[in-house]
């Protein structure tokens, strides 16, 4: 087991140091103007010694060098056009925590409602009415979430939710961080993807599970039906679910880009938005980078999880992704 | 000795036997068939697309991208949707109507090239990939690798160095795409190489054409038709992302991104959101039916669900 969680990481870090290279070298492909604040204005020389002060008049490869070592002291460069001159680990250190709020509460969300769904839905294909009403439904909200595209649907969260919670309360026009309000539609927004993933497969799982011969057999013990969906179906149909955990940390990621710059939560997302309509290079490599690092390390903890929790996978020399 | 006497081989001999009177592409429509909810999207689709692709050529129609003015010069700006603007016009005062259907007819055009170049690269390795077994490191750690970074980051990333255009988005769609196709082809290939029926039929002397058409094909078809039809919504979606965050199709190629994209100013404006609204009606019609249509053909092309 230890095997192979670190053989596992490893493969982390190298996708790590291949993706990191492979992003820096894509953006040597951009014309330089992206590293000047005010390019049109420069006179060539200007420009010649703008690039030699950020040292991109080395060889590409030297330049790659240089930006590894700066990477593994932590420091990420300086933005160009967005703050002038000003260190980008510390932008992102003041973005960062609003996203992760974001993110986390998102994440809490489409558990707490995306798993008590699945179970309904599930109750409901298994029961006794002709109709399945429960589940017709719930299946009829999965295909929407799925069908729709993730920036269609928030528009129309945007759109209708404002006026919808206004009669309520006064829910603030611009996002106010402080104001709890201003958090209920972007977050609403973001885990809407997660929640009909759980929900749909926690009800796949728990059908295909109801028929397995140890549930026909607690039933013919005359365990309670109750007891037996919380103590053998529901425990044993979590486990496939863990398999998603990993594409929903990264349909997180991806869609607080969107949803945060259409509500302008003051996250890194909407920062990515921001600083690729300015052409900010140094800025798009340093984002791109940690959002790759970030998505690396969700699917690392996915495949982690999955291995500590179902003990049916097997560890052979194999590894046990395949 | 003279019990046995050596058969001479008649292939169709053999195979009078084989023969259950089972064709997988029968059974496939029959099932699909079968599933109400997919055959009425798949109607809806094919009406819908024969629709786009007709509609310049039909009578009554305005141009896409030209700009309407009054009988006084004065250019039609915001006009609410009427007799004669069905869709209205948007705030630069071009007809909505058909400029839907041209931005519907690019996007599907950028998903439907993304399926194809998917599908036809992705089969390729991937049957290179399960066959040739020195190529299997390579491709799996290849895989490894993209499997790790989203393909929004790539598609950002590839957007941001290329000129905006069509190629442009269809390259950054696919160029990490058919790598999830060729996966799982490769599984397919893998799990069905040496099943026993395909030992039985290679002992047995069946050509490897026939085996590969008729023992092998069946359980790749679903996978590949499931991809391609999860291709096109995809595509049509990122289209829409890219154009938001600025890196899209310009303004002179109307696309569902654009049209969305610009309906978004018109958000907070009550009487203009008809401009956001029709858009995205149209392509959310799109991408269900073809989510849903994917869902029910993948159902019907599994050979495990062809027991009678």
């Amino acid at each position: 087991m230890a095997r192979y969680i670190l053989k596992r990481m490893l493969r982390s870090l190298i996708t790590l140091v291949i993706v990191v290279s492979a992003v820096f070298l894509l953006l040597r492909l951009m014309p330089v103007e992206g590293y000047f604040n005010n390019y049109d204005k420069l006179t060539s020389t200007q420009i010649k010694v703008g690039l030699m002060n950020q040292g991109l008049d080395k060889p590409v490869m030297v330049q790659l060098a240089n930006f590894w070592k700066q990477i593994l002291k932590g420091d990420l460069g300086v933005s160009n056009r967005y703050r002038i001159n000003y260190p980008i680990s510390k932008v992102i250190a003041s973005k960062m925590p609003v996203s992760l709020k974001f993110g986390g509460l998102a994440f809490m969300i489409s558990m707490a409602l995306g798993l008590p769904l699945g179970i309904l839905m599930s109750k409901s294909a298994r029961g006794k009415s002709r109709l399945k009403l429960g589940d017709k439904l719930g299946t009829l909200f999965v295909v929407m979430i799925q069908g729709v595209p993730v920036a269609i649907y928030t528009l129309f969260i945007l759109m209708f939710g404002t006026s919808l919670l206004n009669m309520f309360m006064r829910i603030p026009t611009l996002f106010n961080a402080d104001n709890w309000r201003s958090w209920i539609l972007p977050v609403t927004a973001l885990s809407m993807g997660n929640l009909a993933l759980y929900a749909m497969w926690l009800r796949r799982f728990m059908v295909d599970e109801s028929s397995k011969d140890y549930v026909q057999l607690a039933r013919a013990k005359g365990v309670p039906p109750a007891e037996i969906s919380r103590r053998h179906i529901f425990r044993n149909a979590m486990i496939p679910l863990v398999q998603y955990f990993p594409t929903s940390v990264v349909a997180v990621l991806m869609g607080s880009l969107y949803v945060e710059s259409l509500f302008s939560v003051p996250g890194m997302g909407g920062l990515l938005v921001d600083v690729i309509k300015r052409q900010d290079n140094t800025m798009v490599q340093a984002l791109v980078l940690v959002y790759s690092a970030l998505s690396i390390l969700g699917v690392l903890v996915g495949d982690i999880l999955m291995a500590l929790l179902d003990p049916r996978v097997s560890f052979g020399n194999k590894g046990g992704t395949r | 000795m003279d019990m046995f006497a050596r058969a001479p081989y008649r292939p169709e001999e053999a195979e009078k036997t084989a023969d259950t009177g089972y064709s997988y592409w029968r059974c496939t429509l029959r099932i699909f068939s079968k599933n109400k909810v997919g055959m009425f999207f798949f109607v809806l689709i094919v009406t819908l697309l024969t629709f786009t692709f007709i509609q310049p050529y039909l009578p009554a129609q305005k141009q896409a991208l030209l700009i309407y003015n009054d009988d006084g010069g004065k250019v039609l700006r915001n006009v609410s949707p009427n007799d004669e603007f069905w869709f209205g016009t948007n705030s630069i005062g071009q007809d909505l109507w058909s400029m839907v259907w041209a931005g519907t007819r690019t996007s599907l055009l950028i998903g439907f090239a993304v399926a194809v170049i998917e599908a036809l690269i992705g089969i390729t390795a991937g049957v290179l990939w399960g066959y040739v077994r020195r190529l299997d490191f390579a491709f799996t750690e290849l895989y490894n690798i993209v499997d790790n970074i989203p393909q929004t980051l790539v598609l950002i990333l590839i957007s941001y160095i290329m000129r905006p255009g069509v190629k442009t988005i269809i390259i950054a769609l696919s160029i990490t795409g058919w790598l999830l196709t060729a996966r799982f082809i490769r599984n397919q290939v893998v799990i069905l190489r040496d099943r026993d029926y395909n030992l039985a039929s290679r002992c047995l002397g069946t050509p490897t054409r026939r085996i590969i058409m008729r023992n092998l094909m069946p359980y790749l078809v679903s996978v590949v038709a499931m991809r391609m039809a999860m291709a096109i919504p995809l595509a049509v979606s990122n289209e829409v992302f890219v154009t938001y965050i600025g890196l899209g199709l310009p303004l002179s190629t109307p696309s569902l991104g654009n049209l969305v994209n610009s309906g978004i100013d018109k958000i907070m404006e009550a009487g203009l959101r008809y401009q956001l609204i029709f858009p995205t009606m149209v392509l959310s019609l799109v991408t269900i039916s073809f989510y849903i249509i994917g869902n029910a053909f993948a159902d019907a092309s599994d050979p495990k669900n062809h027991t009678e």
